[in-house]
């Protein structure tokens, strides 16, 4: 290494690359700042400074992505940092995660004594990390990433210092993420050693880059270590993602954690998870897909499997979406599956599925948010009961959230499902259609089951003819205007994306 | 000229479906407004349907060919090959007419309860009655799966709220059960679609020319033949599927069967007929014998089991599963003359089933009871009613005079041509319907005043049937004489319709089926 090669490095320290993730952490250090000066009754403004961010700079990361669509690809920082339309299109998920997230969060701690500030700025750092995640094109800003995110969920998870749950849900977290994330590190470590060995064809001495591993990998793809160290690198993420036999924390953390991050963890994190994998498996493990095509095949039908029918005996909703959570993440993984089968548009279905769970999943986590009391682990379908008579607007948002994640026409889900679904028939991965089509017919009596105690009690006809009135179990929160303007939007966008889809499915496949 | 009938098949879609949207967030005390606005929404595809039927039957036209056609792509077009495509043909005019008709009656019957939340209640009667007209309404084979889950949906919600005993169970065996069937009939037709990738489309017509130039006769269209064969079989409780179709029915609030077991059912039907057998033929022909013995099960198992039954309401749910297996019998033909006669059939059946769902919540309110044993004399106080009820029966049981006179009459020729074994059985079919229909009317109407019932008339009096209820009995009682007196125009647009598609697959009938 001598000064010429540090000045070419230095020449591909393009900061304005990164400007959305900048812009957010400078956003986040501006929340601490404001904690400081802002006189004590100011400091409400707090949340709507953060939601207001990012709003902004949603906007100006779209415009970019439409009308500037060249200037979302390159690569950049000595080819650690590799910007695709991909990267782009996801800035937007993760905007969009991040402000729902915070909205979230007003509605969660405006019922709770707790510290309020740390919320939101642990929540724009960790949007930020996602973002650098899924451009990350080199192990070492991958795994600084990936911590980076981490850590912000080990303390967001376990956020309600106050609550037994919440201190459990974040103590498994940090001991079952500490244990992935080792694995990951293993695994990195493994592939960068032998991947830099001189003694074998394709060597390199920067071999954490990703395309500088492809091509050791395609040259050498039967070596042990190479696949000890692929595998071990896809079960680290599989423990992000939750998938079979790596999901068993789901359901604990994701019923002890408050809700707004058990949203952000279903969501978020399982949408950068699949991204990452996608990258690895489309980069540098692209060399090892003969092994992992039947693996990962086999993983997605058992956590299919495995999503639909825990939840069946399931009567607390947290548990409820984290299990069926794992079922969306299976279905998931089959569409990565006929990635490598080399369907052409399961790509594009995936990064559209992933869209409509954002919708659907956030739809029912507001409706959640708004139903959960002082115990917010102890959400249980009985809370719903008469709930559509007193709270018509929250139970509309329920049932199209529901609905789209059920997969039922005319609801966004039901276009993510059928697009997806078709890229995996055209892969030819007939069986795992079987039953993933079978997943989505046991779903229906899950979330069937909870429309059904939301709305089916309302009129019941007693004995004698009369009208059954029984009061809400719970106290909901009413919505304020901007709440019912979050929800709002959300409901619209799942009709909307339902009936109409017109110019973005197009160009989203076109920009892929 | 195209471009303006077709913007009346918009009408007839999507008014019900905005009104419907309209009637969501309105106060419920507003019931008038209520009722005036759903009142547009059911008016209008019932006339567009009828003008639409009026023009089709006297125009010179083969009824072959597509009239008002159009297509509008909502963004799935360049990716996948779907556009909302509408048109309408000989086969899938009848339904579009079936459909405007008995929206009309059920909405009719709706508007004048006074159920809970009405404005909820005629909300998702319109959404349903949307998507029933636009399913039968689409060339295009997404969309015509799609406007049926558009229906399916408000059928769960109200079973569920204002359905009556075990609705909660009925509900959530019927969602389960058909989200099945509607499924594999989903892979059904995306496997269609994958079989032809040198046109990439969704659209029915394109399909139907590249399948018969290329023939498609591979394993795999063998397998997708059983895919929608099953998956629409569940849906149209072909036995022994059809499990949740009389609970269903039982716990369903009266509107909603009406268009159910009336309309909706229809579409796995005319699902084989205008998709399945056409596409696939010579795969259809393997599933022949299969789908005759099922249809068998369908009218003598059923039909005993009908026979057994004490509550009126699961009678009419079980009669009209029964009837479904006259139905399959026309198709398995795969004739002309058997494809007709099930379309004529589904016609009048829907006509009738709806009436017979309609007359029997008539007969609950007077008697507050469906248990057959309890009942007897009513035609003493309800003379009006006792008259429509016979006549529904008598059209059940498909005496001549009436539509499914000759649906059933030219499905019976059809099988006698191609296997006259079958006709026995099947015509054993009638004399069951014969006996548990009549006999529903003695117990009914006839007879001594039982004794419950008149413990119950002491508090509340009897009365004869309301206007309410006699306007949408009239109106399907008149559609069914008039097709039954005249069924000229609608065979004869059957007839050029099915011509081309079921001239030829008699002759590749297998060899180990008898053919005449």
């Amino acid at each position: 290494m001598n000064l010429e090669v540090f000045k070419v490095f230095a020449e591909s320290n393009i900061w304005s690359a990164l400007w959305v993730e900048i812009a957010l952490v400078l956003l986040a250090l501006g929340l601490l700042v404001l904690e400081l000066v802002l006189p004590a009754n100011a400091k409400r403004t707090i949340p709507s400074v953060a939601i207001a961010g990012q709003i902004i700079l949603l906007v100006l990361a779209s415009i970019q992505l439409i009308q500037m669509p060249d200037d979302c690809s390159g690569m950049y920082f000595s080819q650690m940092i590799l910007q695709t339309p991909q990267s782009a299109i996801m800035r937007i998920f993760f905007l969009l995660g991040g402000i729902f997230v915070s909205y979230l969060g007003t509605v969660y701690l405006a019922r709770r004594e707790l510290p309020k500030m740390e919320f939101f700025h642990i929540v724009l750092v960790v949007t930020a990390a996602f973002m650098i995640l899924v451009q990350s094109h080199h192990f070492v800003v991958f795994f600084v990433a990936l911590e980076t995110l981490t850590i912000g969920f080990y303390v967001l998870v376990a956020y309600c210092r106050t609550s037994s749950a919440s201190l459990e849900a974040g103590l498994k977290f940090l001991i079952l993420g500490g244990f992935s994330s080792a694995m990951l590190l293993f695994g990195i470590v493994l592939l960068y050693g032998v991947a830099g060995n001189p003694l074998l064809p394709g060597y390199s001495t920067d071999s954490m880059n990703f395309s500088n591993l492809a091509t050791f990998i395609t040259q050498n793809p039967t070596n042990p270590l190479v696949l000890g160290g692929a595998v071990l690198v896809l079960v680290g993420m599989a423990f992000k993602i939750g998938v079979v036999p790596f999901q068993i924390w789901v359901p604990d953390v994701y019923q002890g954690a408050p809700t707004p991050v058990t949203a952000f963890l279903a969501v978020c994190s399982k949408a950068a998870g699949f991204i990452v994998i996608i990258n690895l498996l489309n980069g540098p493990f692209l060399g090892l897909s003969d092994v992992f095509i039947p693996l990962l095949a086999v993983v997605a039908g058992l956590t299919i499997l495995f999503g639909n029918i825990a939840p069946l005996s399931q009567r607390n909703v947290k548990r409820v979406m984290g299990l069926s959570g794992v079922a969306h993440a299976g279905y998931l993984l089959a569409g990565v599956v006929a990635i490598l089968c080399g369907s052409a548009i399961a790509h594009g279905a995936i990064i559209f599925y992933l869209f409509t769970y954002l919708l659907g999943s956030f739809a029912v986590f507001a409706v959640m948010a708004h139903v959960s009391q002082k115990e917010d682990e102890i959400q249980e379908i009985d809370h719903y009961e008469n709930f559509a008579k007193h709270n018509p607007f929250l139970a509309l948002a329920l049932v199209c959230g529901l609905g789209s994640l059920a997969g039922i026409p005319p609801l966004a889900g039901f276009i993510g499902k059928l697009i997806l679904f078709i890229a995996i028939f055209k892969a030819g991965l007939y069986t795992l259609l079987g039953i993933a089509i079978l997943g989505v017919v046991i779903s229906i009596y899950y979330y069937f089951g909870w429309i059904r105690e939301a709305f089916f009690h309302i009129y019941a006809i007693g004995e004698r003819g009369t009208t059954d009135d029984r009061e809400q179990l719970v106290d909901v929160l009413k919505p304020t205007p901007m709440h019912a303007l979050a929800i709002g939007v959300l409901v619209t966008g799942i009709l909307v994306l339902g009936f109409y889809q017109g110019g973005l499915i197009d160009r989203l496949f076109y920009m892929l | 000229m195209d471009a303006y009938y077709s913007s009346f098949i918009y009408l007839a879609v999507f008014v019900p479906l905005i009104t419907g949207l309209m009637l969501l967030p309105m106060n419920t005390s507003a019931v008038n407004t209520t009722r005036s606005i759903a009142l547009v929404g059911f008016v209008v595809p019932c006339i567009v349907s009828i003008w639409f039927a009026f023009g089709f039957y006297t125009s010179s036209a083969s009824g072959e060919v597509y009239q008002a056609l159009s297509s509008v792509d909502l963004g799935l077009e360049g990716l996948l090959g779907i556009s909302l495509r509408f048109g309408l043909n000989g086969v899938s005019m009848p339904m579009f007419l079936l459909a405007g008709i008995v929206g009309l009656a059920s909405g009719l019957y709706a508007i004048a309860t006074a159920a809970h939340r009405l404005n909820l209640y005629l909300a998702l009667l319109l959404i349903m009655l949307s998507g029933l007209m636009g399913t039968f309404a689409s060339t295009d084979i997404f969309f015509f799966y799609f406007f049926h889950e558009l229906a399916l949906i408000p059928t769960f919600i109200m079973i569920g709220i204002w359905g009556g005993q075990g609705r909660r169970t009925a509900a959530m065996e019927m969602a389960v059960y058909l989200t099945l069937g509607a499924m594999i009939s989903l892979v059904g037709l995306i496997m269609l679609y994958a079989q032809a990738p040198a046109i990439k489309t969704f659209n029915l017509i394109e399909l139907k020319k590249y399948f018969q130039a290329t023939g498609g006769a591979t394993v795999l269209a063998d397998n997708t033949f059983a895919m929608l064969l099953f998956g629409f079989g569940i849906l149209v409780s072909l036995w022994p599927f059809h499990s949740w179709a009389p609970r269903g029915y039982a716990a369903a609030p009266s509107s909603a069967a009406m268009l159910h077991a009336g309309v909706l059912k229809k579409f796995g039907l005319y699902g084989l007929i205008q998709i399945a057998a056409p596409l696939l033929p010579i795969a259809g022909s393997q599933w022949i014998e299969v789908l005759i013995w099922l249809a068998l099960g369908n009218i003598v198992v059923i039909g005993f089991i009908t026979m057994a039954q004490r509550d009126l309401k699961l009678m009419v749910g079980y009669s009209s599963v029964m009837h479904m297996g006259y139905i399959f019998l026309g198709i398995a033909t795969l004739s002309v003359a058997g494809m007709g006669g099930a379309i004529l059939l589904m016609f009048a059946h829907g006509l009738s089933a709806a009436l017979m769902f309609m007359l029997s919540t008539s007969v609950y309110r007077r008697t507050h009871s469906y248990d057959l044993n309890e009942m007897g004399g009513l035609g003493q106080q309800a003379p009006l009613l006792a008259g429509f009820f016979i006549a529904a029966t008598m059209a059940n049981i498909g005496l001549p005079g009436f539509a499914n006179f000759w649906g059933e009459f030219t499905i019976f020729i059809a099988l006698w041509n191609q296997y006259p074994w079958v006709v026995v059985p099947a015509a054993t079919g009638v004399i069951i319907s014969a006996v548990y229909g009549l006999r529903a009317v003695a117990n009914i109407f006839f007879g001594e005043v039982s004794q419950s019932l008149k413990d119950y008339s002491k508090e509340h009096p009897i009365t004869d049937i309301r206007l309410g209820e006699r306007v949408p009995a009239i109106i399907l009682l008149v559609a069914l004489l008039a097709v039954g007196l005249y069924p000229k125009w609608m065979g004869d647009k059957l007839e050029s319709a099915l011509l081309k598609d079921y001239a030829k697959p008699q002759a590749v009938a297998p060899a180990n089926v008898h053919v005449n």
